[in-house]
Formats: structure tokens, C-alpha cells, sequence
């Protein structure tokens, strides 16, 4: 019953995205052109490019996936939807899931699909681009979870994009370390997977936590 | 029902009694700021009261209609009251849809995106919803009318003349005068907090 309601409420959501396509792209633009502004600024040289690629990589996604957060609730927030989805007989927890799912479709997921063109522009290997995608299908789900929770914190209140940023960053930085290290263990002729296990650990933790966290911060921010 | 609640350092009210048997219609009245809309919310179960109990048959109302319509822009009428009707387990066919938008005579907009709309056709389409509720529950509808034509409110007056009827108990908040037989409406005066 309740996977029904997380299903439902991914489902609108992508659907609404898919009435407003200019701003469900915003974030993959914003990571594309933030990423190839660093080759401009540091220089062509393929091997300064190629030991910055991953850092450059990791913190672009890590902001452009922040960029849309501050909308995750706050629609459904200003119209009364969020009210009704609360109200509903269904566990929050699964309307948060899938809010947060349909947040990763939206803008993880496109950075995963372009990660491996800016790999490209920044004369990565094949196996550090392999690296790279691996470490962000593991964390930009987690990027999401954690976002939720922000965003569910930070409902209804002035600045709340700006806290939002100041509440889920320090979340993230393990995060942008495993991930950005797992590549640089690859360039460095060394084994990742310490670096991808302990992203995919992140990931399980946050799947159980972030979302009972959202919908507890939810309820507080409602009443 | 024995509750109270404060904004900031002000009480809003205090230990404030009543309840809502089934078949009665309690019409809350009470001046502007005396907390009608806070107090639907507690009975809802979006906030808490600063104090005291509330005791629901079922544990909580059959639906809720706040001051917002729980409608987005960019869906349309039909896509937007079946996400409200899947969200609260209601008949959410394709007939049962139609039928519901029927009452509230706005069926003929069922495939408008809800950005087009005017006030009163959202309003409508949000009380579409309770076309579709079949159980003897709790309404609590906060200013059900606003923005409502003549036709509009006779719809919402037989819908719940119909909820009573089958047993369901309503709580609502209005500013207009209830075009209801007097039979069926209690009123109910929110006090303002220190008012002598």
C-alpha cells in the first residue's frame, strides 16, 4: 500500500518535470558548463586537467545537485499538496522516498549520463572515467537522501536555499572524498573498490536514515 | 474535544470543548486571528495543541480541505484529483473521476491544465474530492465557499447534506452564511482570548 504512494508521488513529480523541461535540465547544464569553465581557467594541459578531473567532477555535481533542493518541498508546500500527502494514510517516510527518487532521476541521473563527456574533456582514461560514473551512481543518490532532509528542515523559512547549502554540505563531504578518491586511486594504478564499498556503505546508510529523518523534519516544519 | 493553543506567547484559546457527533454539521465561527484555522489544523492532525486532548472516531478525519486547493499548475484537472484520490485510497477510475467533477459541475474542464483555470474553478475541482468519499467520516473544511458562484455552493451544501445523511460529521469554517436547513448546522463561537 504505501509502495503504491512512493511510486505515486515519483510518478507526479516526473511528470510535472516533464511539463516544465527548461528547469528540470537547469542542474546538467549548471554541472557541464561549471565543469568546462576549469579547463579554461587552469590551463590545457592534459595532465593538470587529468589530476583535477575528479575533484572538479564530484564538487560540480555536488552543487548542481544542490541547485534544485530548495524546490524538492516547497512547492508542494506553498499549494497544500504537501499537507494532503501528510495526511494521507500512508507512512511519510515512502512519500519522502519518492520524492527523493524522482530528485535523483531528475538531476542524478543526468549527471551520471554526462560525467563521462566531461571525462572526455579533461583527457581522463577509460578506467577513471569508469571510476568516475561508478562513484557517482553510488553517491548522487545519497546526495538526494541528504537533500531531502535539508530541504524538509529548512521548509517554509527566509533564506532557506542558503541553509539548505550551509546543512547538507558538511553532510556531503564524505561523500565528495570517496568519490573523488576512488578515481584517483584508479590514476594511481591502485584498486577502488575500498573507496566505491565504502560509497555504497553511505548509500545503504542513507536509504534507512535520510528518509525517516526527512519525514520526522517534515512533520515539525508543518506544524 | 478539550484543547488549547498559542502563536508565539499568545494564546489563541484555552481549554476549549466541543465535539462533532455523527449526522451534525458544526458550523466554527469566530473573528478574525481567534484561531478557526489553527484549530482545523489540530483536529486534522497537522499540528499539536499546546494543550489538552482530542479524541477522533477512526483516528483521523476522512479528508481535509485547507485554505490551499492541493492542485499543481502544470497538471490537469482529471491528472490532479486522481493524485489526491490514489494519495487517500478513493475511487480513482476514469468514471468515478468524471463523476466526481460532474457534481461540482466542472467536468467540462476535465482536460484543462489547472494554471487556466479561475479561483473558483480550483476551489471546485478541489471539492471534487469529496464526490469521491463513500465512509461516515470527519470532514474538516477550512472556508469550503470562498471564491465559489451561487451554483458552486449549493453543489458543496448537497454533498454535505449528502454526508451527513449517511451518518459523516462535518467541521467547517465559513464566513458566508450557511444556505443549510438549521436542523442540520450547530454553531459554534471561538471565543477571542481575553475578551471580557
Amino acid at each position: 500500500m504505501s509502495g503504491g504512494v512512493f511510486t505515486l508521488v515519483a510518478g507526479r513529480d516526473l511528470r510535472l518535470a516533464g511539463r516544465r523541461r527548461f528547469e528540470a535540465l537547469l542542474p546538467v547544464v549548471f554541472f557541464i558548463v561549471a565543469a568546462s569553465l576549469f579547463p579554461l581557467g587552469v590551463g590545457p594541459e592534459p595532465q593538470v586537467l587529468r589530476q583535477i578531473a575528479p575533484g572538479v567532477v564530484w564538487v560540480c555535481a555536488l552543487l548542481a545537485a544542490m541547485l534544485s533542493l530548495n524546490t524538492l518541498f516547497a512547492s508542494d508546500f506553498q499549494d497544500g499538496s504537501l499537507e494532503q500527502m501528510l495526511l494521507s494514510r500512508h507512512s511519510a517516510v515512502f512519500i519522502v522516498a519518492g520524492k527523493a527518487l524522482a530528485h535523483w532521476i531528475l538531476t542524478g541521473l543526468p549527471l551520471i549520463l554526462a560525467a563521462p563527456v566531461l571525462g572526455v574533456l579533461f583527457d581522463m582514461h577509460a578506467n577513471s572515467i569508469l571510476t568516475l560514473v561508478a562513484g557517482l551512481m553510488l553517491g548522487t543518490p545519497v546526495l538526494s537522501l541528504l537533500g531531502g532532509i535539508g530541504a524538509a528542515l529548512t521548509l517554509g523559512l527566509r533564506s532557506g536555499g542558503v541553509l539548505i547549502l550551509l546543512i547538507v554540505l558538511p553532510l556531503c563531504i564524505p561523500v565528495l572524498i570517496f568519490g573523488a578518491g576512488a578515481v584517483g586511486m584508479v590514476d594511481m594504478g591502485l584498486s577502488a573498490s575500498g573507496h566505491l564499498s565504502l560509497l555504497g556503505a553511505l548509500l545503504l546508510l542513507s536509504l534507512v536514515a535520510a528518509p525517516p529523518a526527512a519525514a520526522a523534519a517534515l512533520r515539525i516544519s508543518m506544524s | 474535544m478539550n484543547v488549547s493553543c498559542r502563536r508565539g506567547q499568545e494564546w489563541l484559546f484555552r481549554d476549549f470543548s466541543f465535539s462533532v457527533k455523527p449526522g451534525e454539521l458544526v458550523w466554527l465561527r469566530g473573528q478574525n486571528g481567534s484561531g478557526k484555522t489553527s484549530l482545523l489544523r489540530i483536529v486534522a492532525g497537522l499540528s499539536r495543541p499546546e494543550a489538552g486532548t482530542l479524541t477522533l472516531a477512526g483516528g483521523r478525519p476522512g479528508a481535509y480541505i485547507g485554505h490551499a486547493n492541493a492542485l499543481k499548475d502544470d497538471l490537469t484537472v482529471t491528472e490532479s484529483l486522481v493524485f489526491l484520490a490514489r494519495l487517500h485510497d478513493l475511487e480513482s477510475s476514469a468514471q468515478g473521476i468524471r463523476d466526481a467533477l460532474r457534481t461540482l459541475a466542472i467536468h467540462h474542464r476535465r482536460h484543462a491544465i489547472v494554471r487556466t483555470l479561475s479561483q473558483g474553478q480550483r476551489r471546485r475541482v478541489a471539492l471534487a474530492r469529496l464526490a469521491l468519499e463513500r465512509e461516515p467520516s470527519l470532514w474538516v473544511l477550512d472556508e469550503p465557499f470562498d471564491a465559489l458562484d451561487v451554483h458552486g455552493i449549493e453543489a458543496v451544501n448537497r454533498l454535505l447534506v449528502a454526508h451527513l445523511a449517511r451518518g459523516g460529521s462535518v467541521l467547517l469554517t465559513s464566513h458566508l452564511a450557511l444556505g443549510l436547513p438549521g436542523n442540520l448546522v450547530t454553531e459554534l463561537e471561538l471565543p477571542v482570548e481575553g475578551a471580557s
